[in-house]
């Protein structure tokens, strides 16, 4: 038995007239890392603001007294002095009604709602009320400016099998001068689904939060309920097992990032090749525990059950497959007509990765060294040697997916080492402790594939009031606009592969 | 040209279905099955997150796959009453089709669903053109979609090719929940498809809302926002079930005797 509950953050309460104020000060030295909105049944809405500062979390909180009739709700704005913060103030207005003053533009991100449209206001059991939303794109701005531009809507409906964004180019012709995304087309509003679930059935809605990372998803929010529990520790087994399939997880992510830039590229054997990979190392998943994504591994207070594949066989398909992948990509790397593609391609140099507070191989890319695996440990990553940390300064597509291939071997590593750990591990287990977690507010985090994952969760008489899942995709995807100077519509295909990213966690 | 030769390493990778059945296929769930054949004292309902479990006239379960988000509760906790089946071939040609243990009256209503489609999609068997549209998937299902056009499924030997335009298009494969958001233009790219046209709803999601469902943002499905011909299950389905569903959208499979 050895649990390493996740380490709260430390919170600090002030008031909503001081909060940019403090939140702007606490920021030296570190990064911002999100706004968390949370209603009650009625009364003020509670921000809080999450900060990373040499791996530390911690937390700013303000309550916003409600405006009164007709009125809505405001608060001073952060976006001024934070930029990063500027999609998060956005979702907050859409999702709560506060308006955050001093904000540059207000548009609506995740939600355009008609004026008189009541917001979802999450926390508040507006999820358990079964009332509907209907939106209103009229609520969205169209303007563009400067001669001979125009804007091309790209999306929703996209060619090729993606998942629904827009992203609003726009161009004098061939370059890129700016981009803008919107999202809000699948927002599902998964955050107000969970008021009211038991513990155990969120489970299933937060691995579905973001479909291709639902490994992480399950541990952040996991972790966040056994952080807040009483009860025995956690088996070291159940503890290597999501080591396991967290790194399964990163290198299926990665290699699908792969298979995307050689498709752009035309690369036809290459992006086959890397197509077969992929299916291998799902088709793995799936011998191990059943489910091509690992749904139902991750349990509140371990795992489900030890893996269904011996670890015999595990090593060795693994060992096969890293074999191939590392020919493959040695391969790949070593052809000009797919380099020349990524090099010098949407670059996002170290200082404005440092100031937005870029997440994942997005910011490992441009001189950052955060990787929670390493900087705040959880699951079994505390129990095992982490490879060597690597990053890359030059910002650019190829240092994206240089650093994704070094992660991908070091994936393979862990997953080997977690395995050897495993095999003196009884296979009647225990694998999952008998956790109850306490009411009230509790953080979870994984480094998922994309980045740093936070999950805020709130229990009430044991049951779920309010879970807000922060993921990476959401934080790095309002970088994406930095990434377009100087790159025209060709490489268009190439940022958005290296970015790596899934708009159904963006959307929420 | 160090490619060229790459590609020939291996052989070929590429699955003999649905000519041969494939061993992987067949080796892991596809969905869950009622074993329970009568009433017994406890009481099910409760087992499923999603209320996919109800109790028939006669008292035993009955088990909606379009609700189904195969998370196996219901087997870890009933493995009398409830199991895996390993077939990917979970696709329905109506919404009833999906509810086990069939009932007489949903297997002629499937065999209705069944002879209309046979009907309209006759002249698209040979060169079958699909356009997809993600209306609020959770993205698992737009990997399983890809893969088919992978080494692995390569569903151009079967004449199944993927479209950027809905003006060629003749299947449209539409996935996740039905989010209000894509209302809009998942109708316009059904619109814009010229007839004989098929929908095809892809996942769990997209048949019921899943666990996603009901919010304020979802519709509970995509059976609202367009007419849906072909559904098939799965968190998110498999490439071989959603492969089936293409082929019996298509009524490939009927001249075999169906699945």
């Amino acid at each position: 038995m050895n649990l390493v509950a996740l380490q709260q953050p430390a919170e600090v309460e002030v008031a909503v007239d001081n909060f940019a104020a403090t939140v702007t000060t606490r920021l030296a030295g570190g990064r911002f890392a999100g706004l968390f909105g949370s209603a009650g049944a009625d009364g003020p809405v509670v921000l809080r603001s999450t900060i990373s500062r040499n791996g530390v979390l911690e937390v700013v909180k303000c309550a916003v007294p409600s405006g009164g009739a007709g009125t809505p709700a405001g608060y001073p704005a952060l976006t001024p002095a934070v930029p990063a913060a500027n999609w998060y103030e956005r979702e907050v207005a859409d999702l709560f009604d506060l308006y955050p003053e001093g904000h540059p533009r207000v548009d609506p991100l995740v939600l355009p709602r008609d004026a008189e449209a009541a917001a979802p206001r999450p926390g508040s059991g507006f999820g358990r009320g079964g009332g509907h939303i209907v939106l209103d794109e009229a609520a969205l701005p169209a303007h563009v400016s400067g001669e001979g531009v125009f804007t091309l809507p790209f999306g929703p409906v996209r060619s090729g099998v993606f998942e629904s964004v827009q992203y609003l180019v726009e161009t004098p012709g061939e370059d890129i001068p700016h981009v803008r995304a919107r999202v809000y087309h699948k927002h599902r509003g998964i955050e107000s689904r969970f008021e009211g679930m038991a513990p155990a059935d969120g489970v299933l809605l937060a691995e579905r939060v973001e479909g291709v990372a639902s490994v992480a998803h399950a541990l952040a929010y996991c972790q966040a309920l056994e952080a807040n529990a009483s009860g025995p520790g956690l088996p070291r087994g159940a503890l290597l097992v999501r080591v396991l399939h967290a790194e399964l997880e990163r290198a299926a992510n990665h290699l699908d990032s792969m298979v995307r830039h050689t498709e752009a590229a035309g690369q036809a054997v290459a992006n086959s090749r890397l197509a077969w990979h992929k299916e291998r190392l799902l088709r793995l998943r799936a011998e191990l525990c059943g489910h091509r994504f690992a749904r139902g591994v991750v349990v509140i207070g371990g795992v489900a059950g030890p893996p269904a594949l011996a670890p015999e066989a595990t090593l060795r398909e693994l060992a096969g497959l890293e074999a191939d992948v590392r020919a493959d990509t040695k391969l790949l790397m070593a052809t000009s007509s797919f380099i020349d593609r990524l090099r010098g391609t949407g670059v996002i140099t170290p200082e404005v990765a440092a100031a937005r507070g870029a997440l994942g191989p997005v910011a490992r890319a441009s001189g950052s060294e955060e990787d929670l695996r390493t900087h705040r440990p959880y699951a079994g990553y505390g129990l095992i040697e982490l490879p060597e940390h690597r990053y890359r300064d030059a910002g650019d597509a190829l240092a994206r997916q240089l650093v994704r291939l070094e992660e991908l071997w070091g994936s393979f590593r862990l997953c080997r080492v977690a395995l050897e750990a495993l095999t003196g591990e009884p296979a009647e287990g225990p694998w999952a402790a008998d956790v109850v977690p306490a009411d009230g507010i509790a953080w979870g985090w994984a480094e998922a594939p994309q980045g740093e994952l936070l999950c805020m969760v709130e229990l009430d008489g044991g049951r779920l009031c309010r879970v807000k899942p922060r993921s990476a995709s959401f934080h790095n995807l309002s970088l994406f606009p930095e990434a377009f100077g100087g790159d025209i519509f060709t490489d268009f295909a190439f940022i958005e592969a290296s970015f790596g990213l899934s708009i159904a966690g963006v959307a929420g | 040209m160090p490619w060229a030769t790459r590609g020939l390493r291996d052989g070929v990778l590429t699955t003999r279905y649905p000519k041969r059945p494939d061993g992987y296929g067949h080796a892991w769930r596809g969905s869950v099955n009622v074993k329970a054949a009568q009433r017994t004292s406890e009481p099910w309902t409760e087992l499923c997150p999603t209320g996919a479990i109800s109790n028939s006239i006669s008292g035993a379960p009955t088990l909606d796959r379009g609700k189904c988000i195969m998370c196996g509760r219901c087997v870890a906790g009933r493995p009398g009453d409830f199991g895996f089946d390993p077939s990917p071939e979970v696709a329905g040609v109506s919404r009833g089709a999906l509810v086990v243990p069939p009932t007489s009256e949903s297997e002629a209503e499937v065999a209705s669903a069944r002879a209309e489609l046979a009907r309209r999609a006759r002249r698209l068997r040979r060169s079958l053109h699909v356009r997809h549209v993600d209306a609020g998937s959770d993205g698992s299902e737009e990997w399983e979609i890809a893969a088919l056009l992978g080494p692995v499924y390569d569903v151009h030997r079967l004449g199944v090719y993927f479209t950027a335009s809905p003006r060629h298009a003749d299947l449209l494969m539409v996935t996740g929940a039905g989010s209000e958001g894509m209302a809009g233009p998942l109708w316009a790219t059904y619109e814009a498809m010229p007839e004989p046209r098929v929908v095809m709803a892809v996942g769990t999601d997209a048949i019921s809302g899943g666990i996603v469902s009901p919010s304020y943002a979802t519709r509970g499905g995509v059976g609202d926002l367009v007419p849906v011909d072909v559904w098939v299950p799965g968190s998110p389905p498999s490439p071989f079930s959603i492969l089936h569903g293409i082929l019996l959208a298509v009524g490939l499979l009927s001249e075999r005797g169906g699945p």
